[in-house]
């Protein structure tokens, strides 16, 4: 029993961290589809190392990223969502925007391509033709970046999608690939998802290169000006980590079953209208 | 289609190789599931025991209250806590969120009606004339406390055992205010949540048996420390 006092006791201990010895820690919020590729993972440790910091990486929707951020409950957020990320700027939750990468937008589908868009290469002429062919097709459905974006066609396209054929997954990225999968339907996929989930789905790239597809990724520190518990300092070393010429070289260099999935561009930024 | 055989595989697998990062996770897991059932044993029970106990208005209407908390939806406490302990909530400024502290704090929650539930149902299956004799033979309240333990043991082991087996299953909680953070706050549990989400099933699989494999473990080692005692 003493033994089992002792072990209750040190793991007490364990769990709420003595302060004073802890490390120093960066809260990130960022998007499922960028943890999920295993780039963090990649480009993370040897600043870890470095600056002797642990990153805590909270792998969410983009929407909710920036809620996080918005609340200072991280100290930097990596996402994508142009207009967003700008009202989250202009409302004065984050500071100091710097572009990172970008990849884009694929829309993928059944072989057999009943709305006939793989000869398309405008995005909003291939909605429409789903919208009136009732293909199912599967959204996000969950605020995240890639969500927004798809919104945003919808609404280039002046259509408003509803009905029993556009199902709302409410799920992270592969996951809503899978169930389009599954039910062998239309969907949106970033491409970094699409390279590595290529191998485990029947689904074939139908639409790419319309330069509306872009999705650049930023990130972005909290304004440290507005929530004083920010770990601003680590968060700024992180932003210039991840706009430094080594580390965009590693962007440049990262692959998943031999694609290259990320396009690093923290020098020259691409607007997308 | 094969996803449950390369489960066991990957499963038996990943125990053998002693991956590192594997037995972080399991290692949240267990921590965090053994404290907050600590905690909320430690309160449960006592406050199980005077309920069962004492006779007050009004009393019904709680044991009716702890009943049906018992099934609290895990995401439900994970979405009142989170809004208390985000850096806007009241409870902002310890910074708890997304911390192994919060996760505790979660866990408490969700298991405090079930030890004190379980407690009180526990001591009130005893013959009403062990309190009686207890009584009359003049012990005192600590002493009667540590007789009703004593008397009702099977019954709080099992409280203490329903509220880990709910804690070490549950993921709602850990994902929202754990927050899955690799190295840190990720659990089985979230793990397994995320790997299915990545498409890696047998993974999740082999995670899945492992966490059955750790509760049966544990479930031994409660149930022998019961014989033990007694």
């Amino acid at each position: 029993m003493k033994h089992l006092k002792l072990l209750l006791i040190l793991l007490l201990i364990q769990v709420l961290g003595l302060p004073c010895f802890a490390k120093d820690t960066l809260k990130l919020a960022t998007t499922t589809s960028t943890y999920e590729t295993g780039l963090l993972d990649y480009i993370f440790p040897s600043f870890e190392e470095k600056h002797d910091v642990e990153i805590h990486i909270i792998s969410v929707g983009t929407g909710k990223a920036i809620k996080l951020g918005e609340n200072a409950d991280v100290d930097i957020i990596l996402v994508h969502a142009r207009g967003a990320e700008d009202r989250f700027l202009n409302e004065g939750y984050g500071i100091n925007r710097r572009d990172v990468m970008y990849n884009d937008f694929l829309i993928l589908g059944p072989a057999s391509d009943p709305a006939r868009i793989s000869k398309i290469s405008d995005t909003a002429k291939a909605l429409k033709r789903i919208y009136k062919t009732k293909s199912t097709f599967v959204s996000r459905g969950d605020d995240s970046g890639t969500h927004k974006k798809e919104k945003l066609l919808w609404k280039k396209a002046s259509l408003k999608p509803h009905g029993k054929w556009y199902l709302e997954a409410g799920q992270g990225m592969a996951a809503t690939l899978r169930m389009a999968d599954e039910k062998n339907a239309y969907c949106m996929v970033d491409r970094a998802t699409y390279l590595s989930n290529e191998s485990k789905i029947r689904l074939k790239l139908l639409l790419k290169g319309d330069q509306i597809l872009f999705n650049p990724y930023g990130v972005i520190a909290v304004n440290p000006y507005k929530h004083s518990h920010v770990n601003y300092e680590m968060a700024m070393n992180l932003i210039a980590w991840l706009t430094s010429p080594k580390c965009q070289e590693m962007i440049a260099t990262y692959k998943k079953n031999g694609n290259l999935l990320y396009h690093p561009n923290a020098a020259n930024p691409i607007i997308v209208k | 289609m094969n996803y449950l055989t390369d489960g066991l595989l990957m499963a038996l697998k990943i125990i053998v190789s002693c991956d590192k990062q594997f037995f972080e996770i399991v290692f949240v897991s267990i921590k965090v599931s053994f404290i907050s059932t600590l905690l909320a044993s430690s309160v449960g029970i006592p406050l199980g025991i005077f309920l069962a106990q004492k006779k007050f208005p009004g009393r019904g209407i709680i044991l009716t209250i702890i009943n049906s908390l018992m099934s609290l939806p895990t995401v439900a406490v994970g979405l009142m806590l989170y809004a208390f302990l985000s850096r806007q909530g009241p409870l902002g400024h310890f910074g708890l969120l997304y911390t192994l502290s919060a996760m505790v704090i979660g866990q408490f929650i969700l298991i405090l009606p079930i030890t004190t539930g379980l407690t009180i149902s526990a001591v009130k299956t005893l013959d009403r004339r062990v309190a009686q004799t207890i009584i009359a033979l003049g012990a005192n309240s600590r002493q009667r406390f540590r007789m009703f333990i004593h008397e009702a043991q099977p019954g709080i082991l099992a409280a203490i055992i329903a509220g880990f087996s709910r804690v070490f299953a549950e993921v709602g909680v850990s994902m929202m205010l754990g927050g899955n953070i690799k190295g840190y706050t990720r659990n089985i549990t979230t793990a397994i949540a995320l790997e299915t989400s990545k498409g890696e099933f047998a993974l999740g699989i082999a995670l899945g048996i492992v966490l059955l494999t750790v509760a049966f473990a544990i479930n031994v080692f409660l149930t022998t420390l019961h014989k033990q005692t007694t």
